[in-house]
Parts: C-alpha cells; structure tokens; sequence
C-alpha cells in the first residue's frame, strides 16, 4: 500500500510502471462511453450537435446580425411586398425571398463551418521537429521566434513557428488569438458571424457579402419605390415603422457594398485580408507580380477562389479517440491534478504555473511531514491547511497576538475554545488559501 | 497481475523503435504536395526507389483531389447556385479522392510495409502535415 502511495505521489519520474495504477483507476473513473475528438478539442471552440456544427467561443454579434437581416426582411415583406405586388410585379418578393435565404443560409454555413482548423502537432511530431531545429540552430533556454524560409513560385516565403499548436506554419497560415487556432488560408475573425473566415469558409463569406449587399440594394430600392409610388398618405407610427427598412438598408448599404468591393479585389487577386493589410506582396514593382499563389488572370484566380475543390476538415471533430489516449482536458487521478501540469500546451502559462505549483508544494511538503493522518495524499483544498493550522498554533508564538485579535473580534475577554486550529487559518493562512483557486483554475 | 501488464506495455514500446515523419513540400504553394527525400532512417529497411514511388503516388493523388479543371469549376458552380447546400447531401470530389487515397495506403501497408516492419500512417489523420511512418524493432507478429 506504502508502495502503491509513494508511486502516486510520484508520477512521470518513473513512466509506465507508475502510470499503470493510475491509468487503471482512470479507465474504472471515467465513463466507458467513447468519447468524440471533438469533446477534448484544444482550441476556444463550442461543438454543438455532437460536433457536426462548430462555433467561435465568443460568438461576437452573430445574434445581431442574424436578427437585423430578419428583422429588416420580415418588415419588408409585411408592409412593401402586398403594395408592390399590387402596382408592379409579383417578381419582387420572390427575388427578395431568394435573396433573404441565400443571405441567411450562407451566414449560418459561415459561422458554423470549421474554417480550416489545423489540428495541433502530436507529441512525436514536436520531438522531431525540436530536434531538427536544435541541429540547425543554436541551444539555448529562450531561442528566438524560429521561422523557416521556403522558395514558393520564386518568392522567399518565411515559415513561422507556432509556439501553441507546436508546428511550423503552411503558409497562408495564420494563428487566430481569439479561437486560439492555426488557420489555413486565415482571412480575418469576423466577429459579425462570429468565427474566422479561412480556406473552408471563404467562400461562404464572400457569397454571403455579396448576396447581403444585393438584398440591401434591392430593399433600399423597393422600399423607395413603394414611399414615392404612395401619395403622401397619413404618418405616425406605422409609417415610421414601413420606413425602418430603407433606414436599416440605408446605412448599411455602405459598409456591405464597400466590403463586397473590396473581397472582390481580394478574389479577383487570390489575396487575404491578412497578407492585404500586412502588405506582404505589394512589391516596389506592381501590385499583383508578388504574389507567388496567384494565378496571374482574374477569372483564374476567382474560380480558384470560389470553385475550386471543397477541402475536408482535418480536425474530425466526430471521430471517436483511441481508447489508450488519455485526452489532455481530464485531470487523470484527481488527487495530482494541481501537480499534473504536464498537460498544458501553451507555453506562456508555464512559468507562472511553475511557480503556483512550488508554492503549493512546498505547503503540502509542510503538512505532510507533521501530520499522521492518512489522508495527506489527498489533496484537497482543505486538508494541507488544516494541517498545517494545526502543526503552526500550538508551536509558532508569532501567531498568538493575531490569535488574540481574532478572539476579540468576536468574543469576550475570555480565550475561546476555537483558537487553536480555526483562527490561525483565518487570520494567518488568508495569502495562502489564495493560492488554492489559482491552482484550482490553472 | 500488474508484472504481466507492464510487460505487455514493455513489449509495445519497445516493438515501435521510432516514427519517421516525412514533411510538406512547398515549393509549389499550398497545394497538397510531400517530400520525395528518402529519410536516413528509412535506409536500413526499404529502397529509395519503393519510397519515393509511395510518395509520388501519393502526391499524384492529392494533385487529382486538389485538380482545378472543368469538373471542380462545374460542382463549384453548382453548389453556389444552390447556396452550398448540396455540400451537405452530396459527396465532394475532395472526399471521393480521399477515400482513393486511404484504401492505396492500406494496400501498400499490406503489400509493401508490413512485411518490412513499417507502418504507413494517413495523413489526413495528421492534419495533411506529415506522412507518418512508423518503424517496427521486432518483427516477433509474422515472419517473412
């Protein structure tokens, strides 16, 4: 049993022997129900529908968005369509339902497709590409920001080192911070669908925007046709209410005509927005001749862009794990788990949860030693405190004047019975017992 | 109990020696495209010749998958017609290519790798990163 406690205590030093006990007990823990990929996904993601629909963390204003095009429609069909079906064509409502459902349909396949997600490097992939940058470059503890140049279409072309997915780059690549992903082909996050737009998407995107700006223009202009049609009739609110539309037409017009032009530009050159306001190709030379994945036409580079060939996923959200992975999410033995550290993969938390754990540990060293009970291998919040409360009242004299300003705060003159093992944790242990959230978060 | 567990865990890790990981190719843009350079590793247990036919193989097949030509351009323009909805019925070109490509490495497992102790891995499983080979120490499961 001794054996069995001193192995828990210490894991990972002595490797599969040791883990043998705690995977077991974890295979008993955990539910045998296979888990999908996608519950143990790194990334900032939400998974709905059992990872068939795939959402950025903060769905920015996708709620809005979503209901003024609505909103905005809804009203044009209730109070535009049955006079301008009456004075000219029944076409106008259909286009307009048309163009309201392509609008609302290539928004959600925006929001809700994975825009090209690269699935993070595996431990055996990291190792050698570790060794292979430690072979070419320089050993230190903090080495530079590692890139790697490449010739594509005879352009130099440098690779970054993504230090949270543990790889280098593809180019066209990029990390979104907000979803905490390698993108391919990254666009930009949008946050009026509430995720990235990236080679998944893009095109999406671009119907969407497109189909957008033709529904605005087309309401703004039905809308004004209908107000100059109608002779001036009676106001108030419900002609406040039929104008809402050309209001909401009115001043969005500009913002979706203008962002339609623009990834039209973007198309028409097979640029992104990333690599556009970065000025990565714009050359001393001309505007196009430096990038090295255009085409070189217009209409070469749109059908690339917006016909080409549908990629699949690579993250397989509903793929179920290997049934001898331990994902990273779950905590394997609950007792370790402010020590297990081990699992964490982006590299600017590890120093300051380094140092949480010393702090920590050097508590729980404290309590073990002084205490006989049993249940110090459980860590949990309260036990190394009491503990340690208990190991400090009786032997630590410093603590006595605090003790006594606690029992004056809330007793009379006489010593109360509680002193010894309560009031030193209330009053001595507060920037100790802080710490334990931390933990408990990290 | 716990002897013979380990054990058998002993004997898995030290059956798998090492993993080879053969990287993109760039050169050509972000198409879908491998490295033909014969690893090191490699050297011991399989000829230059077989490797880099797998290779361009595979690289000849992710070319189709990726292939702008009068086919994409027709399901590209279909599907946008119909607001991409068809992408959620119908099976892509992508994925029929892909299905291609996983039964090749299967055949190539069976008929070439596994007799030598190595093991092909899909890329599409590593995120179309790499192509994973998996070295095998001891050839204790079948002989040749």
């Amino acid at each position: 049993m001794k054996n069995c406690e001193y192995q828990q205590i210490d894991p990972l030093a002595l490797g599969t022997p040791a883990s043998t006990p705690t995977s077991t007990q974890c295979a008993k823990n955990k539910s045998h129900r296979p888990r999908r990929k996608w519950e143990v996904f790194p990334g900032r993601n939400r998974f709905y529908c059992d990872g068939r629909i795939i959402v950025a963390r903060q769905c920015g204003v996708l709620p809005l968005t979503l209901g003024l095009i609505v909103v905005t429609s809804v009203l044009f069909f209730i109070f535009d369509c049955p006079f301008l079906v009456t004075h000219l064509t029944i076409c106008i409502p259909v286009v307009a339902g048309v163009l309201f459902l392509f609008v609302v349909i290539t928004l959600l396949q925006t929001s809700f497709t994975d825009p090209g997600i690269l699935p993070r490097a595996l431990p055996e992939e990291v190792t050698n590409t570790e060794r292979q940058i430690d072979n070419s470059g320089s050993v230190t503890y903090r080495p530079p920001p590692r890139t790697k140049e490449i010739i594509i279409n005879g352009e130099v072309v440098k690779l970054k080192y993504c230090f949270t997915c543990k790889m280098f780059r593809p180019p066209r690549t990029s990390h979104c911070s907000l979803c905490d992903n390698c993108v391919e082909r990254f666009d930009h996050h949008c946050p009026w669908v509430g995720n990235c737009v990236g080679k998944r998407n893009y095109r999406f995107f671009y119907t969407f925007i497109v189909s957008l700006s033709f529904l605005t223009s087309f309401i703004l202009g039905c809308v004004i046709t209908h107000l100059t049609l109608r002779s001036q009739g009676d106001k108030g609110f419900l002609q406040a209410l039929q104008e809402s539309p050309l209001v909401v037409c009115f001043f969005s017009i500009w913002s979706t005509l203008g962002l339609s032009g623009f990834h039209t530009y973007l198309v028409a050159s097979n640029l992104t927005t990333n690599e556009d306001i970065k000025g990565s190709w714009s050359t001393k030379r001309g505007e196009e001749s430096g990038n090295p994945y255009s085409y070189n036409g217009i209409f070469r580079n749109c059908c690339a862009v917006l016909c080409g060939p549908m990629p699949p996923s690579l993250i397989d959200r509903r793929g179920f794990l290997p049934p001898d992975v331990i994902p990273r999410t779950v905590a394997s033995g609950s007792e370790l788990h402010p020590f297990m550290a081990k699992n964490d993969t982006n590299m600017c938390t590890q120093a300051p949860k380094k140092l949480l754990e010393t702090v920590a540990h050097s508590s729980l060293v404290h309590s073990t030693c002084t205490s006989a009970t049993p249940k110090t291998a459980l860590v949990t919040q309260e036990f190394p405190f009491n503990s340690v409360s208990s190991m400090l009242s009786p032997s630590n004299t410093t603590q006595h004047p605090m003790d006594k300003a606690c029992c004056q705060r809330g007793n009379n003159s006489k010593g109360p019975p509680y002193s010894l093992s309560h009031s030193p944790l209330i009053c001595s242990k507060v920037p100790d017992v802080s710490f334990v959230p931390l933990l408990l978060l990290c | 109990m716990a002897e013979t567990h380990s054990l058998q865990d002993l004997r898995q890790q030290a059956a798998i020696a090492s993993k080879v990981f053969v990287q993109r190719d760039y050169t050509s843009g972000t198409v879908c495209k491998f490295q033909t350079k014969f690893p090191t590793e490699l050297e011991a247990r399989i000829e230059k010749q077989q490797f880099e036919e797998t290779i361009q193989t595979l690289n000849n097949l992710y070319a189709e998958a990726e292939k702008l030509g009068g086919k994409s351009y027709l399901e590209g323009c279909l599907a946008c017609l119909t607001a991409y909805t068809i992408f959620l019925c119908m099976e892509t070109h992508y994925e029929k290519v892909l299905k291609k490509i996983a039964k090749y490495i299967q055949e190539q497992n069976e008929k070439v790798y596994a007799p030598l102790g190595l093991l092909l891995t899909d890329p599409i499983e590593r995120g179309l990163r790499v192509v994973e080979i998996t070295i095998f120490e001891d050839r204790s499961i079948g002989s040749r």
